[in-house]
């Protein structure tokens, strides 16, 4: 085992801390997570808390280094990555697992860490009385450290194994209530898209790491800047594959239908795993290796932002038919996804990264009080819901703040990584992609408002009395509605925070550039075609579903005549999956079914058979009468010796001392003669 | 030394003598009929042995074969003899019938001895005695250098005398034993 | 004198006691044959003496002691040989044979 420790690449990004105690020891943050899952595994269910304690500790623990490690980047740069050699084919392909710490990787463990911790309280008391909190909270121990491995990954490898492990973790939680088949058929439904889509990235993975003899990132990223030859051969081929693996994972069109019935988990699974960090690891890994892109595969850009773009815009509207508020923001985030994909193919690095880490804080905190209002009311249909803003006041204000900020409104965060989106597409060349970007926001003002309305304002639908959420639900609420405030100063254009710099300058601190820049001041016709968008959404949305609409009926039924249909079925997209599944699957299971039967199982028989007959053999023969043949005849050998020679027991002394004397003769020729 | 040599020492001549007396006795112990007469050619080969050891100048050993030997443990023997039989006459059933094993097996015994001693010892003599062992060497030495020995040997005696006195006693039956009072 | 003589006499005296001691039915007379052997054994002793003269009288300090110990034996043997004839009336080695399978 090697302890490398990687920085003095020649054009890596100036960073001032390389080592140290904090670097040195980021490692822990992988691996505290995944002790926590064994740990609750084996006591959690004797604890108070049913093993949230150890749950929340390690989150808690993790969450100082990703604060430190991403207010030291903020100061300095932190830039290093540590690696243990694990296993070695030939001379140079060697399997290492470490960590990185760069710019990017920081932000992900801040990200991952601080949401985690939110959300992990809040589920102490979302989750509290209901069935196996213990496997709960180890399951998301798991996905937590998953994750982690995953973006803290020093090459593809690593970045897999990660990658596998939150899908099975997301398997786990989503079909969480399995004791209904629905949700069991949402677990296999999202692991198997996923599995899809892994091909490709395993494939890629191959591709690329074979190309140049490494898997491991740093490498690639300066392989790519320096325009190796090597990799550029199959840059375009590796990376399409590894897009296609990230589709999967982050939702784009068309591998988007697993993430909507993976509603079917608990709300905090969906809160965090399904908004704000598992399904942006398809991000993550275009971020990672978007030096690839950047350098050598520009040409198939083009593609992937179409992709991100018709996830963007098409998935969105989804958003306004449906019925289940978890389900809105599913499609929401799917819509999300596709800004951000579409942003980071196109060229925008920091904007894509930076939508990412905004989405994460404010989309979790829409699904957290998505949940207060879900646990009020027992349901989670919005036509069970409405008027419940007196009923839930810091609810009410907090999905406000959130949706407003989804929505992109001055001066929330989201308006900023919104505009820096809508400013990369437009600096890149896509000016079709950013009109659909901002006809985009439009819809999602549009939907959010719709939300709201729908289960805030207007009269109480359901039967019972929803009270507000206790406090350990609602504090995590505002803790997260203030960074979904806050946080858009962290990349204002033209404005830096005295001292610590911006966003951008924090992501790129790599190992090679990224080839990004900060704007330099405020493109205002953007930002205001953006913002108009926007509030011209909320207006529209609130004059369909506010207060003033006239009948509840009226309300519930608005609708586009021609594309009802086709948005209520989804596109047909899921019965398109379903067909080819159906179709390929059937005959394959038949086929396999058949060898089973006939080639498979004949073997199996003969073998038994063998042994049987093998068996009966060495019982019969071997066993009876060889073996205990023997044994029997040992004793009856015994006895007769024994009764033959017990006759020399005369009893007679003379007899005795003669054969003493015998023997003293004997021995006496002996020792004479013979010696 | 040849024959005539050996032949034409006086001293041989006694040996000769001597030796076939003590060989004859000893013969007559295992051959006699009689107990009583077995017993007493065993005096006879004793006291030969013990003028033997008078020749070897080992004057102390043969006067202690004497005392002790013939004197005590002889004795001792006709004790014996007499406590364990009614009849004192002549008695046919002395030997057991198949003596063929015996004879072989001490012919054997002889023949295996007196080869090995020949072959080893073929013409050692013995010298010129000169003085003999005088009784103040033997008294040294049982006392100085084999005192241990001699402890032991005391030990045993003691033992025997014990032992011989527990085992032969008669084992009184309660009724004499309480007649008798406790012992 | 040689010492052979001597050897051989003792040698044949040894020998006649072994035969004494294996055709004898009566247990003393095995006793006396066992006596002759002690015998023979003792003439051997001196005998050997009388050649390597030792300073300490070795060989007669040892015949000494063994017929001290055969003494002893005999005491012993004797006393058996007693107790044997009070419980079964008969000194024959022969009906001796309790002690078989």
């Amino acid at each position: 085992m090697t302890w490398v420790v990687a920085t003095e690449a020649e054009h890596a990004v100036e960073a001032g801390v390389t080592g140290g105690f904090w670097v040195d020891t980021a490692g822990i943050m992988l691996v505290l997570p995944l002790v926590a899952f064994l740990l609750i595994l084996a006591v959690g269910k004797r604890m108070r808390y049913h093993g949230a304690e150890i749950a929340i500790g390690a989150l808690a623990i993790n969450s100082l280094w990703g604060t430190v490690l991403f207010v030291m980047n903020m100061t300095e740069g932190v830039l290093a990555q540590k690696t243990f050699e694990i296993a070695r084919i030939g001379s140079d392909l060697v399997f290492e697992l470490g960590w990185v710490v760069d710019g990017l990787s920081i932000m992900m463990y801040f990200l991952v860490n601080v949401v985690g911790l939110i959300v992990f309280i809040y589920a102490v008391g979302y989750m509290k009385d209901d069935i196996r909190v213990d496997w709960f909270f180890a399951a998301f121990s798991l996905f937590a450290g998953s994750m982690l491995i995953l973006v803290g990954a020093p090459n593809l490898i690593q970045l897999i194994i990660g990658w596998e492990g939150v899908g099975l973790a997301s398997y786990f939680l989503i079909g969480f209530y399995w004791e209904d088949m629905a949700n069991v058929n949402a677990g296999n439904k999202a692991f198997m898209v996923n599995k899809v889509a892994d091909v490709g990235l395993i494939l890629g993975a191959i591709i690329l790491g074979l190309a140049i003899g490494t898997f491991d990132f740093f490498e690639m990223s300066t392989a790519a800047f320096d325009h190796s030859e090597p990799l550029g051969a199959v840059a375009v081929v590796g990376g399409a594959l590894l897009f296609f693996g990230a589709m999967g994972k982050s939702a784009q069109f068309p591998l988007h239908i697993w993430l909507p019935d993976a509603m079917a988990g608990p709300t905090p699974v969906s809160a965090l795993m399904h908004a704000a960090t598992m399904v942006t690891a398809g991000v993550y890994l275009m971020g990672r290796v978007f030096p690839l892109f950047e350098y050598l595969a520009s040409d198939i850009r083009p593609w992937l932002v179409a992709i991100g773009a018709i996830t963007l815009f098409a998935i969105g509207l989804l958003a306004l038919v449906a019925d289940d508020i978890k389900k809105v923001l599913a499609y929401s985030t799917v819509s999300q996804l596709g800004y951000m994909m579409t942003a980071v193919a196109a060229g925008g690095y920091t904007a894509g990264l930076f939508h990412l880490f905004t989405h994460a804080f404010f989309k979790a905190l829409l699904f957290l009080g998505a949940g207060s209002v879900i646990h009020a009311v027992h349901s989670n249909n919005m036509s069970d819901m409405g008027g419940l803003r007196k009923a839930m006041p810091r609810t009410y204000w907090t999905f406000v703040v959130g949706s407003l900020s989804l929505a992109g409104i001055l001066p929330l965060a989201g308006f900023w990584s919104k505009d820096e989106i809508l400013v990369a597409l437009g600096h890149e060349g896509y000016v079709a992609v950013m009109w659909i970007a901002i006809a985009g926001a439009f819809v999602t003002a549009f939907y959010m408002t719709r939300a709201v309305a729908l289960t805030f304002h207007g009269e109480y639908k359901g039967h019972g009395h929803p009270h507000e959420s206790p406090a350990i639900m609602t504090v995590p609420l505002v803790a997260l509605a203030i960074p979904s405030i806050l946080f858009g100063l962290f990349n204002v254009p033209g404005w830096e925070i005295p001292g610590i710099g911006n966003f951008s300058e924090w992501l790129a601190v790599r190992v090679v550039p990224m080839g990004d820049e900060h704007a330099e001041a405020i493109d205002l016709v953007l930002a205001g075609s953006g913002l108009f968008a926007a509030l011209l959404g909320i207006a529209l949305g609130w004059m369909v579903w506010g207060k003033d609409r006239a009948t509840q009926a009226e309300r519930d039924r608005f609708e586009i005549p021609a594309l009802y249909p086709l948005l209520r079925n989804k596109y047909y997209v899921d019965d398109l999956a379903d067909g080819i599944t159906a179709g390929t699957m059937g005959p394959v299971a038949r086929f396999v079914n058949w060898v089973n039967d006939y080639v498979i199982d004949s073997i199996v028989n003969g073998a038994a058979f063998l042994t049987k007959s093998l068996g009966s053999f060495v019982y019969g023969v071997v066993d009876q009468r060889g073996v205990d043949g023997v044994v029997h005849g040992l004793g009856a050998g015994a006895d007769g010796a024994g009764s033959a020679l017990r006759k020399l027991q005369t009893g007679r002394i003379q007899q005795y001392a003669a054969g003493f004397v015998g023997g003293a003769l004997a021995l006496i020729v002996l020792f004479v003669f013979v010696i | 030394m040849s024959f005539a040599d050996w032949i034409g020492a006086p001293v041989n001549w006694v040996f000769l003598v001597v030796g076939f007396l003590t060989l004859l006795s000893a013969l007559k112990v295992v051959t006699a009929k009689n107990v009583v007469h077995a017993a007493l050619f065993l005096v006879a080969a004793l006291g030969g042995t013990a003028v033997l050891f008078l020749m070897l100048s080992a004057e102390f050993v043969a006067w202690v074969v004497v005392l002790v030997y013939i004197g005590a443990v002889l004795v001792l023997f006709l004790f014996g003899i007499m406590i364990t039989r009614a009849p004192t006459g002549k008695d046919v059933g002395l030997d057991s019938p198949n003596k063929l094993l015996p004879a072989l097996l001490s012919g054997a015994t002889f023949l295996l001895l007196g080869w090995a001693s020949l072959d080893a010892f073929g013409t050692t003599e013995i010298a010129d005695l000169g003085e003999a062992t005088s009784t103040e060497v033997l008294g040294l030495a049982l006392l100085g250098r084999f005192v241990i020995p001699f402890e032991v040997v005391s030990f045993i005696l003691l033992a025997a005398l014990i032992g011989g006195v527990t085992i032969a006693r008669r084992d009184l039956s309660p009724l004499e034993e309480e007649q008798r009072g406790a012992v | 004198m040689l010492l052979n003589q001597f050897l051989i006499l003792a040698a044949a005296m040894f020998s006649l006691g072994i035969y004494g001691l294996l055709v004898r039915r009566n247990i003393v007379l095995i006793l006396l044959s066992v006596e002759l052997m002690l015998a023979a054994v003792n003439i051997n002793l001196i005998a050997f003496e009388a050649v390597l003269r030792t300073s300490d009288a070795i060989g007669q300090v040892f015949a000494v002691f063994v017929i001290t110990v055969a003494a002893a034996e005999v005491g012993i043997g004797l006393a058996i040989v007693l107790m044997i004839f009070r419980n079964r009336k008969s000194a024959n080695v022969d009906e001796l044979d309790l002690m078989r399978w």
